[in-house]
C-alpha cells in the first residue's frame, strides 16, 4: 500500500543496499539491492534460497539489534532513522521449526497435596510429571488422564526440590529433613534408603548431563550447610563433597563442559572440576547469589530427547544425540552463564575464558529471584520481586524490554520450547504468558487461589504445570 | 517516723545477728501454717480481698510449675512437620516475607462460605433519634424546628459540599468528622491506620447509613491498598469492609476489625 502511495506521488519505490549476515558474523550471499518495503516473510524466502535449504526454515531478521517485524521501510528506516543510502547489515537468526501454542486454559486442577506445592517438574521427554510439596510427599501424576498416579511418602519434612534424571528413569527429591531420596517413577517406590550426609536442608539438585555421562548415575546436591555433595545413585554413596563456600549454597548446575557450577550466599559463584577440585571462583556480586542459568540449559535438561519425541536406542545413541544437540545449541560461542543476585543485578559470564563478567545487567529495583535463558540461548529473562520480568540480550547482556503486569513479586519464569513465549509465575496468584515478538502480555491465567511458587513448561511445549500455596497443582493447555 | 536508713546502716556496720539465717528459715517454714490459720480466721471484706489475692497467687504458681514441667519434659519435635511450607528460594527471606504477607486467601474463602455476614459484633445497642439528633431552632423567632444536628461522629466524603442553610436538614459538624480508622487484621494481629472509603451499613437505620454516621457496629469500607492483598484474579485489592468495635463518640477515634 505504501508502494502505491509512492507511485502516486510520482517516485519509484525506494531501494536499499543490504547484506545478509548470520548471527555468528559470517556474510551470506552478495550485497543485494532490495526494495525498502520488503517484508520479513519475503526476506525469509530469499535467505532460504541463499542457504540452499531443502525445507523452508523460519528466520527472524535484525538490523542494529532491532527486529524486522513488518517491513524494513517501517521498522528500520522510519523507526530507526537509518538512511536508505548506506548498506544495511541484516542479521538472520534461525527460529525453532515447531511452534508452541500458548497455553490458554486450565485443563485440570489436581488436588491431593495437603500443603503448599513447592516444586513441579516435567521429565526430560515431557511424558511424566512430578511435584514436591510441603506435606512431605512427592507425587507423580498421570499426564494422559490427568490423575494422581503415585504418592511417594518417605520424607520427614517439606520436599523442597525435585529433579528427573536425564533418562527419566529416576526422580530425585531433596528435602528440609537434610536427605535426598530417589524414586522409581514407574512403581512409585523408593529406590533404596535415603542419601544422608548434608547437615542442613537441600536447596537444589542437578544431574550430570547425558552427553557426558549417559548412565545418569551422578547427582549433585546443594545445601544450606554450605556444601555441595556429588552422589553416585547406583552405588548409593557420596563420591565427594565440595566444601568451599562459606555460606549457604543456593543453586547448583551441572554445566555442559562437565564442571559443576554453584552459587552461594557468600556472594561468589564457584566452578568445580568433575573430580571435585576447585576450578575457578567468580566474584562480583555484592550480595547473595540466588540463581544460575546456562545458555544451554534447555538441551542440558532434555538431553537426548528432541521435539520429534524419538526415544534413543541405547546409552551410546543417547550420548551422541545429546552431544549433537548440545553442540548445536552452543553454536560457535562459548557456553554463557548468568547469575541473579540479591544486589538487584545480574552478571553475564563467560566462565571458561574469563573470570571477569561480560556484562552487568542492572535495572531491577528489587531482588532478582530467578533467571532463565531462552532455549535458543538468545535471550535472558529475569524474574524479580519488583513485580517485573525483564528481557536481556543473551550474548551481550543489553537490556531489551521490561514486561510489566504482575502486581506482586514474580517468583519464577519459564520459556516455551520454541523461545517465542515466556511464562511467569507470581505471588499475585496468576500466571502470565508474554509474547516475545511484541514484548507484550499475551494471556493472563488466573485460577490459583494463592501465591504460585513453581511453574514448568513441558519440554514438548504442549502443557504447563503450576503449583503454589493453595495446594493445588494445575495443568494448563492450549 | 524513722529517720534515714538506720537499720541498713546498722547491718552495714555491725553485721546481722549470728542466728539471722536460721531465724529466717524457720519463719519461712512457719509461714504456711500462719497463712492457713489466717485464712481460716479471716472474714468479711478482708476475707474477700485475701482470697482474691491468694487465688491470683495460686494461678501464678501453677503456671510456673507447668512451665518448668514443659521445660524438663523431652520434646518430640522431630516428626512434627511445620506448617506454611515455602520453596527453597523463600526460606531465608521468611522474616521479611511474613511481616507483610497477609493474603491467606484460602482461609478467607472458607470464612466467606460460612456466612457472609458473620461479623464480630452481631448486636448493637439501639440509638433513638433524640439521642442521635439535636433539634436546631430556626426562623426569625426561632419557632421552627425542622433542622437537625447529628451528635455522633460521621464520615463525610471528599467531594461533599454543604447545601445552603435553607435546605440543609441535617448538619454534620466538622469537629465530629473522621477520615481514618485504626483497623486490626484479625489473623495478623496487626493494626494499621487506614483511610475510610465509605460507610457500608449502619445497623441502626438506613438513614444513618446515608448520613455516614459512625457508631459501634457500623460496617465501613477502608482502603487496604498498602497492605498488598490480592484477589484470585491477581488484581490488587483496595477496598475491604471492617466493623467498628469501639464507641467513637466516647473515644475520639475509630477502631475497627477487618472482615476477612
Amino acid at each position: 500500500m505504501s508502494q502505491s502511495e509512492q507511485v502516486a506521488a510520482g517516485s519509484e519505490p525506494k531501494l536499499i543496499l543490504a547484506q545478509f549476515q548470520s548471527a555468528d558474523g559470517d556474510r551470506t550471499g552478495p550485497p543485494l539491492s532490495l526494495p525498502a518495503d520488503i517484508t520479513a516473510e519475503q526476506l525469509s524466502i530469499l535467505i532460504n534460497k541463499f542457504l540452499e535449504n531443502e525445507e523452508t526454515h523460519p528466520y527472524s531478521f535484525y538490523v542494529d539489534e532491532k527486529e524486522v517485524v513488518s517491513t524494513i521501510q517501517k521498522d528500520i528506516i522510519e523507526g530507526g532513522q537509518r538512511s536508505a543510502e548506506e548498506t544495511l547489515v541484516i542479521v538472520y537468526r534461525p527460529q525453532a521449526f515447531f511452534k508452541v501454542r500458548a497455553v490458554t486454559r486450565c485443563s485440570s486442577s489436581l488436588t491431593g497435596h495437603t500443603e503448599a506445592v513447592l516444586s513441579v517438574s516435567f521429565s526430560p521427554d515431557g511424558s511424566q510429571l512430578a511435584s514436591g510439596s510441603g506435606d512431605t510427599t512427592v507425587r507423580i501424576w498421570d499426564l494422559n488422564t490427568e490423575t494422581p498416579r503415585f504418592t511417594c511418602k518417605g520424607h520427614k519434612n517439606w520436599v523442597l526440590s525435585i529433579a528427573w534424571s536425564p533418562d527419566g528413569k529416576v526422580l530425585a527429591s531433596g528435602s528440609m529433613d537434610n536427605t535426598i531420596r530417589l524414586w522409581d517413577p514407574q512403581t512409585g517406590k523408593e529406590i533404596g534408603s535415603p542419601l544422608n550426609g548434608h547437615r542442613k536442608w537441600i536447596t537444589s539438585l542437578a544431574w550430570e548431563p547425558t552427553h557426558i555421562n549417559p548412565k545418569a548415575n551422578r547427582l549433585a546436591s546443594s545445601s544450606k550447610d554450605g556444601t555441595v555433595r556429588v552422589w553416585d545413585t547406583k552405588l548409593r554413596r557420596c563420591i565427594f563433597t565440595l566444601a568451599g563456600h562459606t555460606a549457604a549454597v543456593t543453586c547448583v548446575k551441572w554445566g555442559g563442559d562437565g564442571r559443576i557450577y554453584t552459587s552461594s550466599q557468600d556472594k561468589t559463584i564457584k566452578i568445580w572440576n568433575a573430580d571435585g577440585s576447585l576450578y575457578k571462583t567468580l566474584s562480583g556480586h555484592a550480595h547473595w547469589v540466588n540463581t544460575l542459568a546456562f545458555s544451554t540449559d534447555y538441551v542440558l535438561r532434555t538431553g537426548a530427547y528432541d521435539h520429534t519425541g524419538a526415544e534413543p536406542a541405547g546409552e551410546a545413541d543417547a550420548r551422541t544425540k545429546a552431544l549433537k544437540r548440545y553442540n548445536e545449541a552452543k553454536g560457535k560461542g562459548p557456553e554463557r552463564l548468568v547469575s541473579g543476585s540479591d544486589d538487584f543485578t545480574m552478571f553475564l559470564w563467560d566462565p571458561l575464558n574469563s573470570s571477569k563478567p561480560i556484562a552487568r545487567l542492572t535495572g531491577h529495583q528489587k531482588v532478582v529471584n530467578h533467571v532463565s535463558f531462552s532455549p535458543d540461548g538468545r535471550l535472558i529473562a529475569s524474574a524479580s520481586f519488583d513485580n517485573s520480568v525483564k528481557l536481556w540480550d543473551g550474548k551481550t547482556g543489553k537490556f531489551i524490554a521490561s514486561l510489566r503486569g504482575h502486581v506482586a513479586a514474580v517468583y519464577q519464569v519459564c520459556w516455551s520450547a520454541d523461545s517465542r513465549m515466556l511464562l511467569s509465575a507470581s505471588k499475585d496468584s496468576t500466571l502470565k504468558v508474554w509474547d516475545l515478538r511484541t514484548k507484550k502480555l499475551k494471556l493472563e491465567l488466573p485460577g490459583h487461589a494463592d501465591e504460585v511458587f513453581t511453574v514448568d513448561w513441558s519440554p514438548g511445549g504442549d502443557r504447563v504445570a503450576s503449583g503454589g500455596k493453595d495446594r493445588v497443582l494445575k495443568i494448563w493447555k492450549h | 517516723m524513722p529517720q534515714n536508713e538506720y537499720i541498713e546502716e546498722s547491718i552495714r556496720r555491725h553485721g546481722r545477728r549470728l542466728d539471722h539465717d536460721e531465724r529466717k528459715r524457720k519463719k519461712e517454714a512457719r509461714k504456711v501454717h500462719k497463712d492457713a490459720a489466717f485464712a481460716q480466721k479471716v472474714h468479711g471484706l478482708k476475707a474477700k480481698l485475701y482470697n482474691k489475692k491468694r487465688h491470683a497467687e495460686k494461678i501464678q504458681m501453677k503456671k510456673t510449675i507447668k512451665m518448668h514441667d514443659e521445660k524438663n519434659a523431652k520434646q518430640k519435635t522431630d516428626d512434627v512437620v511445620p506448617e506454611g511450607a515455602v520453596p527453597a528460594y523463600l526460606l531465608d527471606r521468611e522474616g521479611q516475607q511474613r511481616a507483610k504477607v497477609l493474603s491467606n486467601m484460602l482461609k478467607q474463602k472458607r470464612k466467606e462460605k460460612a456466612g457472609k455476614w458473620n461479623v464480630p459484633l452481631p448486636k448493637v445497642r439501639g440509638i433513638a433519634e433524640d439521642e442521635m439528633f439535636k433539634v436546631v431552632k430556626t426562623g426569625k423567632s426561632k419557632s421552627k424546628s425542622w433542622k437537625r444536628m447529628v451528635t455522633k461522629p460521621t464520615f463525610v466524603g471528599d467531594g461533599f459540599t454543604r447545601k445552603p442553610p435553607k435546605y440543609e436538614r441535617f448538619i454534620r459538624p466538622m469537629a465530629l468528622r473522621y477520615k481514618k480508622a485504626n483497623v486490626t487484621h484479625p489473623e495478623l494481629k496487626a493494626t494499621f491506620q487506614l483511610p475510610i472509603i465509605g460507610v457500608k451499613k449502619n445497623p441502626q437505620s438506613p438513614m444513618y447509613t446515608q448520613l455516614g454516621v459512625l457508631t459501634k457496629g457500623t460496617i465501613i469500607e477502608v482502603n487496604v491498598a498498602e497492605l498488598g492483598l490480592v484477589t484470585t484474579g491477581g488484581k490488587v485489592l483496595w477496598g475491604k469492609y471492617a466493623q467498628i468495635t469501639n464507641s467513637p463518640e466516647n473515644d475520639g477515634c475509630i477502631n475497627a476489625l477487618l472482615l476477612v
